[in-house]
């Protein structure tokens, strides 16, 4: 579904580039989770994609088509992206906030498209945000608005779904209901691409996982192929144990405290 | 109430003020009408001065006030969300500055008074440029707060320019100029009503053609480039439509303050969320506060005026306090 094939970017005046040479694929119905320290390129791949940042080298690819010379609402009718802020400058009441998501599917003049009831319900459904609507964007909690940006995203109707630190700021039973959703969206042949901090999570629901260093790829594979102990400690340059969880048989990681006197 | 029954009555009350600010302003002033004279006067009947008042006079100057205030309210309801800015208003991004400067050459130059407003317009045309311009050699994307700060530089900067041209002009073209950037629609004309109208249709459909981008790209640069709007290019065409309606106003009317920043405030939260409702509920709310602000001009001290500008700042800041209020 979506292609990076030998993506290299450059932010102006960088000695180094910010991301150089990464090639991975987002396959439909798999979760596909890049991880890395902070600073390692992920949000850069993000911003690829839309097309925020150009290319140095290599192309990105959506459905075969280059997303550089894709038009920009077709790009949207097929990738949703929850980026990792945002905040409307003026409130708005929850279901037009949803409805934007309709905003690559609508005509200059009408004011809604004729998929547009039926995603929007769909998406509320979806994303289980059907008790937040008679609220205003300023009137949720952080991991009430992170929903209601996915339900956002969902009624773009895209076959794509990409979301950057979509767990940040979320407690645990909110951090878990969020990749829930994203494994049951992904089972409905979703493509989903996700950031992400959370290595114990991703460990758990990703199909693959994209481990970037310094901007290139470390490590790919499956959970257990990537989540190996000396190559996260070299990634993270921090000493580190991964076990297994007992419960569920996914790798489990563990930083450890540094020894004072080591 | 329900948002909806809420929204239908906030545009009876819109329509309701503009319709009682429009009879008010034919009907009052050194003659006063009946509203039974306004409406004969208006159809040519009746009173030969009376009908010669109302077409020569105020229905000239009352059209034209409210179309300079729905103009003014309509470009600062675009700006805010382009910008993602509440306190952005077409005379805070370089519009007002231009205009003046242009105004203030013309005049200090011997220009005929006539020849203000195209000294206005132009100047005001070419701050709109500068202010593209100086973004865009920012480096990088000319995000809103670049061309935020850029509007806030060529501001400072005409108003340096604007010092120095009067430091050295003779004291009646000083007086002009002054006057003139007080604001005004005193002497409005059909003439003048018409090519305004028309400019300012053309601006008015192309900003809710594009409203719905406003919607979008007051989510933030992400969101939007995420949802399929080209940013830099649908944030550009937005800034150069309002302002380019902002500086038809300077030259129609001068420099009259406070409707762009002040109206989309009083409806923002009351039309909805859609940039096409706040502009059109702005353009009605600025068409009858202007043309209030006119009336109170004119009559306060009558036989002399008071300065438009002066009218709707003094009527404005107690406005924005109370909206201020509603701000968390």
């Amino acid at each position: 579904m979506i292609r990076f094939d030998d993506v290299v970017v450059r932010y102006p005046r960088a000695a180094v580039p910010a991301v150089d040479g990464v090639s991975f694929d987002v396959p439909v119905g798999t979760i596909t989770a890049i991880v890395g320290p902070n600073g390692s390129g992920k949000s850069t791949l993000v911003r690829a994609l839309l097309g925020r940042v150009t290319l140095e080298r290599g192309v990105i690819r959506v459905d075969g088509d280059d997303a550089a010379t894709l038009d920009r609402r077709e790009l949207a009718r097929r990738v949703a992206v929850v980026a990792q802020r945002e905040e409307p400058a003026f409130p708005l009441p929850v279901p037009d906030y949803i409805a934007l998501g309709r905003h690559p599917h609508a005509h200059l003049w009408s004011a809604a498209d004729p998929g547009a009831t039926t995603a929007v319900a769909r998406a509320v459904e979806d994303a289980d945000v059907r008790q937040f609507m008679d609220r205003a964007t300023d009137e949720l909690s952080g991991g009430e608005w992170q929903r209601v940006r996915i339900a956002r995203a969902l009624a773009q109707n895209a076959r794509a779904l990409v979301l950057d630190e979509p767990t940040t700021y979320l407690d645990i039973a909110h951090e878990m209901s969020a990749f829930e959703l994203l494994d049951a969206l992904a089972r409905r042949g979703l493509a989903i691409l996700v950031v992400s901090h959370q290595l114990n999570l991703v460990a758990r629901f990703a199909d693959r996982v994209v481990l970037l260093h310094r901007g290139a790829v470390a490590a790919s594979g499956s959970p257990s192929d990537v989540m190996r102990g000396d190559v996260l400690e070299q990634v993270y340059e921090w000493p580190l144990v991964v076990t297994r969880d007992p419960a569920v048989g996914a790798p489990a990681l563990l930083p450890l405290r540094r020894r004072r006197n080591a | 109430m329900t948002p909806a029954s809420g929204r239908a009555a906030l545009w009876i009350v819109l329509a309701s003020a503009l319709l009682a600010a429009a009879l008010a302003g034919l009907a009052i002033g050194p003659v006063r009408l009946t509203l039974a004279e306004v409406w004969y006067a208006l159809g040519g009947r009746g009173d030969v001065t009376a009908v010669a008042i109302m077409r020569d006079i105020r229905a000239p100057r009352v059209v034209l006030a409210g179309l300079v205030g729905a103009a003014l309210a309509m470009s600062g309801a675009a700006l805010q969300g382009t910008m993602r800015n509440p306190l952005a208003e077409p005379y805070l991004l370089g519009v007002s500055g231009g205009a003046a400067v242009g105004a203030v050459i013309a005049v200090a130059g011997g220009s005929p008074f006539g020849v203000i407003p195209l000294g206005a317009f132009a100047g005001a045309v070419a701050a709109v440029m500068l202010v593209l311009a100086i973004a865009r050699a920012g480096g990088r994307r000319p995000d809103p707060r670049v061309l935020l700060m850029a509007g806030v530089v060529v501001g400072a900067f005409a108003n340096a320019v604007i010092m120095i041209v009067l430091a050295s002009a003779p004291a009646d073209s000083v007086r002009n100029a002054l006057w003139w950037m007080m604001g005004s629609v005193a002497g409005a004309t059909w003439g003048q009503v018409g090519w305004f109208a028309a400019y300012g249709m053309l601006s008015v459909t192309v900003l809710l053609v594009i409203a719905p981008e406003i919607d979008v790209l007051a989510l933030g640069d992400d969101a939007a480039a995420s949802l399929g709007v080209d940013v830099d290019r649908a944030g550009r065409r937005a800034y150069v439509v309002a302002s380019l309606l902002a500086a038809a106003t300077v030259a129609a009317a001068g420099l009259v303050g406070f409707v762009g920043l002040v109206v989309p405030h009083l409806v923002r939260a009351r039309a909805g969320s859609r940039h096409r409702g706040v502009i059109a509920a702005a353009a009605l709310a600025g068409a009858s506060l202007l043309i209030f602000a006119d009336l109170v001009a004119r009559t306060l001290r009558s036989p002399s005026e008071l300065p438009l500008g002066a009218v709707t700042a003094l009527a404005g800041v107690p406005f924005f306090l109370f909206q201020l209020r509603r701000f968390r």
